[in-house]
């Protein structure tokens, strides 16, 4: 490949990571549980897709990118689980991540209402929670979403639904057993 | 439930799931990995396998026990590992060899300049 078509290939690459930093990060953070192995799989994210750039740039047709790094992010922190052979240790722990994630005012606002949520994410089902958290914490739309997970854009929508409406009934019991 | 119900959920939902920044720290180690990383030619690149180092706290992990501190710091770090390429290149027994070797010598040089 000549020189000039690799430094546009780099300058790229450093837009592309430089608008999904905190997108990766964010999806690290809340699918692994705790900061540590968020910067790990943050790393080992941007250093595939780096590596893959040049292909999935050819591939993407002028589609974002974003699905395609949050699938890849996916996919390590899969590896990471099954080469553990365990869930992560400190899932979203809710009081480190209310006061490390959130503003004094949502805190003042319904503090025991986001714990209980956060707890409640923890406990669905692997494929509810990773959709959550691509629509919620990094505002993805159903076709990015349904393109991160290999699915389909009518079986993310009813997936989504799903996981909202479970999540909603586990807020409830949490709720009325308090 | 009703959709006003499902709106305020969702609400809720989105203020528990709020965006989580990044540290400093890994932004500026990311930065400076992938801009070493770019450096590389593309030839070393081609045949540069991921499985190689496929933990990167064995090579980078040690450089977060402490910030890189300021801009200066990673340029420092940047310019002194571009100074080193050719002889890294030379010593090298081929491209994975190379890309380890200048990995290490991005968190070498790190160490570097945090025990100072």
């Amino acid at each position: 490949m000549p020189d000039a078509d690799k430094a546009k290939r780099d300058a790229d690459f450093a837009e592309l990571y430089r608008a999904h930093l905190k997108d990766v990060y964010s999806y690290a953070y809340y699918r692994v549980g705790n900061h540590h192995d968020a910067e790990d799989l943050t790393e080992q994210t941007f250093l595939q897709a780096y590596r893959h750039f040049e292909r999935a740039q050819a591939e993407s047709d002028g589609r974002p990118m974003r699905p395609w790094l949050i699938r890849i992010a996916h996919n390590l922190a899969a590896n990471l689980y099954r080469d553990r052979s365990r869930k992560p240790q400190t899932s979203i722990e809710d009081s480190e991540t209310l006061s490390a994630t959130h503003t004094t005012e949502d805190l003042v606002e319904g503090r025991d209402e986001l714990a209980r949520i956060l707890e409640g994410v923890k406990e669905l089902p692997d494929d509810r929670r990773e959709a959550l958290i691509m629509r919620f914490a990094l505002g993805m739309d159903n076709r990015e979403i349904a393109r991160a997970m290999g699915r389909t854009d009518g079986a993310t929508k009813v997936l989504l639904h799903r996981a909202i409406k479970q999540l909603e009934e586990i807020v409830a019991t949490q709720s009325g057993g308090r | 439930m009703s959709s006003d119900t499902f709106g305020d959920f969702e609400h809720l939902l989105k203020r528990a799931l709020t965006p989580v920044e990044p540290p400093a720290d890994l932004g500026l180690r990311l930065e400076s990995t992938l801009t070493e990383l770019t450096e590389l030619a593309q030839d070393e690149l081609e045949s540069w396998e991921l499985g190689a180092m496929r933990d990167p706290r064995n090579w980078v992990r040690p450089v977060a026990a402490a910030a890189i501190g300021t801009t200066a710091g990673a340029a420092l770090v940047l310019l002194r590992v571009r100074q080193q390429h050719r002889r890294r290149a030379a010593r090298s027994s081929g491209p994975i060899d190379l890309a380890e070797r200048t990995l290490h010598a991005v968190a070498d040089e790190t160490r570097r300049i945090l025990d100072r």
